[in-house]
């Protein structure tokens, strides 16, 4: 045979296209001729694949062999078509049955002594074949955990292309055969130790600020002095958030995949943990919204999707990015276009922001004084601009954590009643009591829930927002702090237990909302 | 002569009788001009073809084919028209082919590859 067919999967984002490859074998002196769009890495599979197929045992032929990649049309990157070139070859030169090659679908790429390695993006390369309608699907066997990851396909992990040659029926001398997968849902043994909430001295109010975020999937900012314990408090979130579903797992596995985090930890299994993801200011908007050169790669705020996106000293970034926050604050998802295309990544995260109050960082220490002039103190929090901070539903000042706190817990005084366990049971129970009251609409937790809706069907008591009435008729609270005292008092009664808003939820409410500007309290 | 010119040889030899197998007249061998030779020139019912032969004992260095560049082959096109300018005919039919003889452990293998440009 002089022509066979195998298949492989293009990525573009998350979403993935069946790719064709086409081997050809023509009686003329040996070249290797690759087309159908591919990139520089792509192209390089040439040489790859010939001195693969060499060391492994399988020569190609000398004579000249033509590889197509179809649909033509469609840009393509990377080394994830190696082993589908090198088996299309093989096929095509009758030293492999092509109709067992044409029935998986071949991934990963070839080293050139023939090793098979791990590549990106495995994860939705093969929910891409599933969704195909494929049944097989052929990975580098470090990709193998992640791969399994997707229910209802078979999927065979391999160490080398002569594992695979074989597989399919070659003649060849060694006799290691295929690692079956187990697709057993690879729950991963040792996750990652998440900081507790029982570390944290004093600060019940952030605290309990933090759970009632939690519970509400509310957007929070917190303003204090440096030392008041923002970032301990930001690192701890993800400990009381409820663990992952199988869905959300994958969705997050799947975005990991695409970003390459698997070279950190070897290979990426199921995580049951929510994401946090801590970029530093300096960061760039493409690594942190999204980018890459011609083909669109996720960012940090899509690595924090169903996680928490923690932006320490939010001042400090650029102000295009924290405008360009909005997009994915609104529709919980990002789009990248590139020259290859657009790709939609989801980013869906809970964004919690550090500020210090004013340049100097002391503005609200009580003991310590703060030496910025106001027009600094303005500029600096001013960065933070008002739509962005319409979407943030909690905003606290936190006051530093007295000697007296610090000098009692040492000695072991200070009763720790909070662990992370603790309060995170709290929270699962009022994001169920949450979507219970939401039940038929499509929100899930108090945070999406637009304004409209809940004045109009979530009754609450009259004279338990009379308080808020009251200050929306005097003008000292506008409409929009309104509906966010509204989500935060059924977050505050959802984490109490409470089916109804008590007067001491809307009082919390009233708290952690702050100011409707950062800079006017 | 070394063990490599005598493999040449011999492969030079071996592509020979197999062309004569196929009905083939060897006009020439190693026909040499200023920029190079041509390892054997037949006759195959009036057209003339001129073919390289390269030999291999073992693959461990890739198919003899991999070593016919596209210098290789553009040399052998000016030879071409070198040998007819020599032999001063003109408007003949010409071929170049590409042979390969692959001694393996006593085994000799032949593949002959048709009009190789």
């Amino acid at each position: 045979m002089t022509l066979a067919k195998a298949f492989a999967v293009s990525l573009l984002g998350l979403s993935g296209t069946i790719i064709e490859i086409e081997a050809e074998i023509s009686s003329n002196l040996p070249s290797f001729v690759l087309v159908g769009l591919p990139d520089a890495s792509l192209s390089e599979a040439r040489d790859r694949v010939r001195a693969a197929a060499h060391n492994s045992g399988l020569a190609l032929p000398g004579r000249r062999v033509t590889v197509n990649l179809s649909p033509a049309s469609v840009p393509k990157r990377g080394s994830i078509f190696d082993l589908a070139i090198a088996v299309a070859i093989l096929a095509a030169d009758g030293k492999i049955p092509a109709s067992s090659v044409s029935n998986f679908i071949h991934l990963g790429e070839l080293g050139l002594d023939g090793s098979l390695r791990a590549v990106e993006g495995i994860l939705p390369a093969v929910l891409a074949a599933k969704q195909s309608g494929w049944a097989s699907v052929i990975v580098p066997i470090q990709n193998l955990a992640e791969a399994s990851l997707v229910e209802g396909v078979k999927v065979l992990g391999a160490g080398n292309l002569a594992q695979v040659a074989r597989f399919h029926g070659a003649r060849l001398q060694e006799n290691n055969l295929l690692t079956a997968a187990v697709a057993e849902p690879a729950e991963k043994t040792s996750e990652p130790a998440v900081p507790d909430f029982a570390d944290v001295i004093g600060q019940d109010e952030a605290v309990e600020a933090a759970a009632i975020s939690a519970a509400g999937a509310h957007h929070m900012l917190l303003i204090g002095p440096p030392g008041a314990g923002k970032t301990m408090i930001a690192e701890r979130i993800p400990s009381i958030l409820p663990p992952l579903t199988n869905d959300e797992s994958i969705e997050v596995t799947a975005l990991r995949s695409i970003a390459g985090r698997f070279r950190k930890s070897g290979s990426l299994a199921m995580s049951r943990v929510r994401p946090f993801e801590e970029p530093h200011h300096s960061a760039t908007l493409a690594s942190l919204i999204g980018g890459g050169a011609g083909f669109p790669r996720p960012g940090l705020v899509s690595l924090a999707h169903q996680g928490v996106l923690f932006l320490d000293e939010a001042p400090e970034f650029q102000r295009q990015f924290l405008e360009s926050l909005r997009q994915p604050l609104e529709s919980g998802e990002v789009l990248v276009h590139r020259s290859a295309g657009v790709a939609r990544f989801p980013a869906r995260f809970q964004l919690v922001m550090a500020a210090n109050p004013c340049p100097c960082g002391n503005f609200a220490g009580k003991a310590r004084a703060c030496v910025c002039a106001s027009s600094a103190r303005m500029a600096y929090l001013g960065k933070l601009s008002g739509p962005l901070l319409d979407r943030i539903d909690v905003r606290l000042r936190l006051q530093p954590v007295s000697p007296a706190q610090i000098t009692l817990a040492r000695l072991g005084a200070l009763q720790i009643g909070r662990s992370s366990a603790e309060l995170r049971e709290r929270v699962i129970q009022a994001r169920q009591r949450a979507k219970q009251r939401l039940a038929g609409t499509p929100w899930e937790v108090n945070a999406q829930v637009p304004g409209a809706y809940l004045r109009r069907h979530l009754q609450i008591a009259k004279d338990v927002v009379a308080p808020l009435n009251l200050a929306l008729d005097r003008g000292t609270l506008s409409m929009r702090g309104y509906d966010r005292c509204l989500r935060l008092a059924w977050s505050s009664a959802d984490l109490a237990g409470r089916s109804q808003v008590q007067p001491e939820d809307v009082a919390k409410a009233t708290l952690l909302r702050g100011g409707d500007g950062v800079t006017s309290w | 002569m070394n063990r490599k010119q005598f493999l040449g040889r011999y492969g030079e030899e071996r592509a020979a009788d197999y062309l004569k197998d196929l009905g083939y007249e060897i006009v020439e061998r190693n026909w040499r001009s200023r920029i190079g030779e041509i390892d054997l020139i037949a006759n195959e019912n009036g057209r003339i073809v001129f073919v390289e032969v390269k030999t291999r004992s073992g693959s461990d260095f890739g198919h003899p084919f991999e070593a016919i560049t596209l210098e290789k082959v553009a040399r052998m096109r000016r030879l071409a028209a070198d040998w007819c300018a020599v032999k001063q005919v003109s408007g003949i039919k010409v071929r170049l082919d590409a042979i390969a003889v692959l001694v393996n452990g006593g085994k000799v293998s032949i593949e002959h590859l048709k009009q190789v440009f």
